[in-house]
């Protein structure tokens, strides 16, 4: 599971209101290399909740993000930050580890990189 | 030079699995046929719910992967085990997806809300009785509950939802779903259809349907909209033969 992933994903049991982000409990962090896309980077930013993302990348070890969203400009001229984004949100995988929902506990497992989060019945 | 699709020799599988069969393959034939427009399209975000062994979205990635630079591909399955052949589809492929477990998109309707701009689905559309609608293993890939729609009219309003102003959206559907119903539904939510793939099997008629946002409120009237779809599959059928 990637970060980018991680930061589309919530909590979906029923009457879960505080579902977002799920705090990440990491086993295996492992790391693949993607092109390098500054278009993609600046579509997606708009969508990203930043502190959740700096967070996501904390417990998978990388502290490279600055903790406050630069703004636009720096989208636009800052290649090192565009790096670093492109980094944290597409190449660093969690293999094996947890999900965990910031409200209940509630804990969905991530094996082999795929999140599980199908609910039991009782919480649909 | 022809267009890369997914090759079934590196397409992996499971006995829980649902091999690609002539749905899915017809759902790549609407995808290729509609290739130069996707390419257009320029989509960022695309999707499939229910992603079973990986062909039809390692298929999407393959298409567009030269002309279409940075896109994000998402898949989901109920089934884990067919989340993970996915995953091995695509690996020996050598494309990437980000795939989820879950309930059609349950886990994303909050954040992905208006970001996908292709959603591709395969459903579950066999006409069975309800219950055998979401039981564990290989059934729930093909059990659709009444007229096959119980899936399909759950997936929808979620497709509805998490598209994006410029969304499109392709769905596999029988006749014996009634598909015309399933275009009003579509209809009133404001989309208009057009059917990409015909094909006949012994078992089946597959109807490949693809919807996008159309601010045109007319033919809201059910009858209306009948005729107009009988209209629509008769000059469609007339193409085919020519
Ligand atoms: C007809 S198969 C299609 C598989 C593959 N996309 C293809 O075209 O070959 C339907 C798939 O949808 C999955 N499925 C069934 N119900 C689902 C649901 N509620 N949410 C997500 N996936 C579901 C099944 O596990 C199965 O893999």
């Amino acid at each position: 599971m990637r970060l980018i992933v991680h930061n589309m994903m919530s909590c979906n049991i029923k009457g879960v209101v505080n579902n977002f982000p799920l705090r990440i409990e990491a086993e295996k962090v492992i790391e693949k290399e993607v092109d390098f896309n500054p278009d993609f980077l600046r579509h997606m930013f708009a969508k990203i909740e930043w502190k959740a993302l700096v967070d996501g990348a904390r417990s998978l070890g990388y502290t490279e993000l600055p903790d406050h969203a630069p703004d636009t400009a720096a989208l636009e001229s800052d290649e090192s930050f565009l790096r670093q984004f492109h980094h944290a949100l597409l190449e660093l995988h969690l293999e094996e580890g947890s999900l965990v929902c910031p409200e209940t506990g509630r804990k969905f497992s991530v094996n082999k990189g795929i999140p599980n989060m199908l609910l039991h019945e009782d919480e649909v | 030079m022809p267009s890369r699709i997914a090759e079934i020799r590196l397409v992996s599988s499971h006995r829980e699995v649902y091999e690609p069969c002539d749905d899915s393959f017809a759902l790549v034939d609407a995808l290729l046929t509609d290739r130069t427009n996707l390419i257009e399209h320029n989509p960022k975000i695309c999707m499939e719910i229910g992603c079973g062994s990986g062909y039809v979205i390692t298929s999407l990635i393959l298409l567009l992967k030269n002309e279409v630079p940075g896109v994000h591909y998402l898949a989901t399955d109920t089934n884990p085990i067919a989340a993970r052949v996915t995953n091995e589809t695509l690996e020996a492929h050598g494309v990437e997806a980000d795939v989820i477990c879950t309930d059609i998109a349950s886990c994303l309707e909050n954040r992905l809300a208006g970001s996908v701009d292709v959603m591709v689905v395969n459903p579950p559309y066999v006409p069975t009785p309800e219950y055998e609608v979401g039981m564990e293993g290989i059934a729930s890939a093909w059990a659709g509950g009444e007229n096959g729609r119980t899936v399909i009219d759950k997936i929808l309003p979620v497709v509805d939802h998490l598209l994006s102003e410029k969304g499109w959206f392709y769905l596999v559907t029988l006749t014996s779903n009634l598909p015309a119903e399933i275009c009003l539904m579509m209809r009133k939510k404001g989309y208009a259809f057009r059917i990409v793939v015909q094909r006949s099997t012994d078992e089946e008629n597959l109807l490949i349907l693809k919807f996008w946002r159309d601010k045109d409120e007319e033919s809201l009237d059910k009858e209306v909209f009948m005729s107009q779809f009988s209209r629509s599959f008769s000059s469609f059928m007339e193409n085919q033969r020519r």
